[in-house]
């Protein structure tokens, strides 16, 4: 059974269709990098998958669940997604600690030790621990993405998604997220990462998709859409994005 | 995007507090020297130039009113001395009933206003009815004028004849008061709600807080930092629109003023009433200096 199951997925913005009919598959432990031009539907995709966005055709499984028939428990589903965002997203209000342990706290019904606990684990585990009590705007670009992979990986999900979460990023800060990632792989997650970095795709997908103008242009392993893309669309893309 | 300014404004921390900049090798360079004296230089120009306008207008003032023909007859009739210490004990008295207007008020009116607010961020259809009566409510007590308000109320809710109608008139006033500014805060509190990006509301949900849990530990605490000032402003007006209560018969520090004037034929007491409501206005007028100048180090600070 696949992780994750889209289907002749679309979505419009006033009239607009972004997304024209996806249609993807994804084992479990599997890492799926979504790649394409701005504007291509990358991030639409992304937020239609946690629902974020309600889609205008066609249907996701997540385990086998449709999460996209009417009446479904919206919260439920978001507790098994993680979802990173470009802007980090951190609240302000809250310091790093406290933006880990709300969702374990008030979703979850974790005790406020046993989420602390988990919190300063994962942040330790992430090279964050000295930073627990530090509020979001302390902190450097990297160090906030970081912060906010901890925030997300605190509900346990079973899914994660990064919406180009190192665009925003100085180049010398790109690394230490990437590293992150790829932890993550290590230990078998399941991530669907929209990027903007072709090295970085190539090193970790098992599936790259090359999305452009909301179709699914080509979908293959990266060992073969970076040597040898099918698609002209496709080559004029990887012309485009890789150094000569 | 948001890099480049934190690192310049950390960098400009870590320079600000180096205690000995000799410490770290440097020997200011007879070009910053020279710079610095004229800098002094300038500085002491300004502070000059000031005073001196600044006395200069003074007198000026001072000399057109002294030497304008009315003069005398203003002085004795608003400015007398003794009149002011003989109303001094009335209007002060009356005073106490503006200050436990305002310091009641408060309270229920930041509760009406957080309500009404909230009220329309609902989204269920069950909640349609209340979302409309949000916005009428709004609608209607920003529209009138708060004397009327508190003459509505406090005339024409008693002669309703209701049972449980209040029949006491600091009732009848705070009921008015609360309703006419309830409104204002109201959209002061929307304003704040909507100010926050919604990117926040987003990144709250995909963890999976529901509506209900993201509006009250992500919304609401951003938005009621960001609205502390403009409510202050909106405490300010009020304190002195307490005084309007004077229009139901309540003897607040207008209204003694206004008795104080009638019997004695002299309008000091009405200057007496102003300096009281100067003075209790002064220093909320102040906090809120002081809050929208940290606010404003914040944001420079590179927080969002």
């Amino acid at each position: 059974m696949s992780q994750l199951r889209v289907e002749n997925l679309w979505k419009l913005y006033a009239g607009e269709p972004v997304l024209r009919g996806i249609d993807l598959e994804l084992a479990a432990h599997e890492v799926l990098c979504v790649i394409g031009s701005s504007g291509s539907g990358k991030s639409t995709l992304l937020r239609c998958l946690n629902l974020l966005e309600q889609v205008d055709d066609g249907a996701v499984w997540l385990e086998g669940n449709e999460i996209t028939r009417p009446g479904v428990d919206v919260d439920s589903v978001r507790r098994s997604i993680g979802i990173v965002f470009q802007a980090y997203n951190l609240f302000p209000h809250l310091s790093v600690l406290a933006n880990i342990t709300l969702a374990p706290r008030k979703v979850h019904g974790l005790p406020r030790a046993e989420a602390e606990q988990q919190a300063h684990d994962l942040l330790s585990q992430f090279g964050l621990a000295d930073k627990a009590e530090d509020y979001p705007d302390r902190l450097s670009g990297g160090q906030q993405q970081r912060a906010a992979i901890v925030r997300a990986l605190a509900t346990r999900p079973t899914l994660m998604l990064f919406d180009e979460v190192t665009s925003a990023l100085d180049p010398e800060l790109v690394g230490e997220v990437l590293d992150i990632i790829r932890d993550l792989r290590a230990g078998g997650m399941t991530m669907v990462i929209a990027t903007h970095e072709m090295a970085f795709a190539r090193d970790i997908a098992d599936t790259v998709c090359f999305l452009d103008e909301g179709v699914v242009c080509e979908q293959s392993p990266p060992g073969q859409i970076f040597t040898a893309p099918a698609q002209a669309r496709t080559r004029d893309f990887l012309r485009r994005v890789l150094p000569a | 995007m948001v890099e480049p300014g934190r690192q310049r404004s950390g960098a400009a921390l870590t320079w600000r507090h180096n205690p000995d900049p000799q410490q770290a090798g440097w020997v200011k360079s007879d070009r910053q020297l020279d710079r610095e004296r004229d800098q002094h230089r300038r500085a002491v120009r300004s502070l000059t130039l000031a005073a001196t306008s600044t006395v200069a207008l003074a007198a000026l003032v001072a000399w057109v009113l002294a030497s304008s023909p009315g003069w005398q007859r203003v002085q004795q009739s608003f400015f007398s001395w003794e009149q002011a210490e003989a109303a001094l004990p009335s209007v002060a008295s009356g005073l106490v009933l503006n200050v436990q207007l305002f310091l009641t008020a408060e309270p229920l009116i930041l509760l009406l206003g957080l309500a009404v607010a909230l009220t329309r961020t609902l989204r269920s259809p069950v909640t349609f009815p209340l979302r409309v009566l949000a916005v009428v409510y709004t609608d209607v007590f920003r529209g009138v004028p708060t004397l009327l308000v508190v003459f509505l109320v406090g005339f024409g809710l008693p002669a309703l004849n209701l049972q449980g109608t209040p029949t006491s008139l600091f009732q009848l006033a705070l009921i008015a008061l609360v309703l006419s500014y309830g409104a204002y805060v109201a959209e002061v509190f929307r304003a704040g709600i909507d100010s926050v990006h919604p990117s926040q509301l987003a990144s709250a949900r995909s963890l999976g807080l529901s509506q209900g849990q993201a509006l009250r530990h992500v919304v609401l605490p951003q938005a009621i930092r960001r609205v502390v000032p403009p409510l202050l402003n909106d405490f300010i007006s009020l304190q002195k629109d307490t005084a309007l209560v004077a229009a139901i018969g309540m003897v607040d520090a207008l209204n003694a003023a206004n008795i104080y004037a009638s019997t004695n034929f002299n309008y000091t007491p009405y200057f007496v009433a102003a300096g009281f409501f100067v003075a209790l206005t002064v220093p909320l007028a102040r906090i809120n200096d002081v809050l929208a100048a940290r606010a404003q180090r914040r944001m420079l600070g590179g927080a969002r």
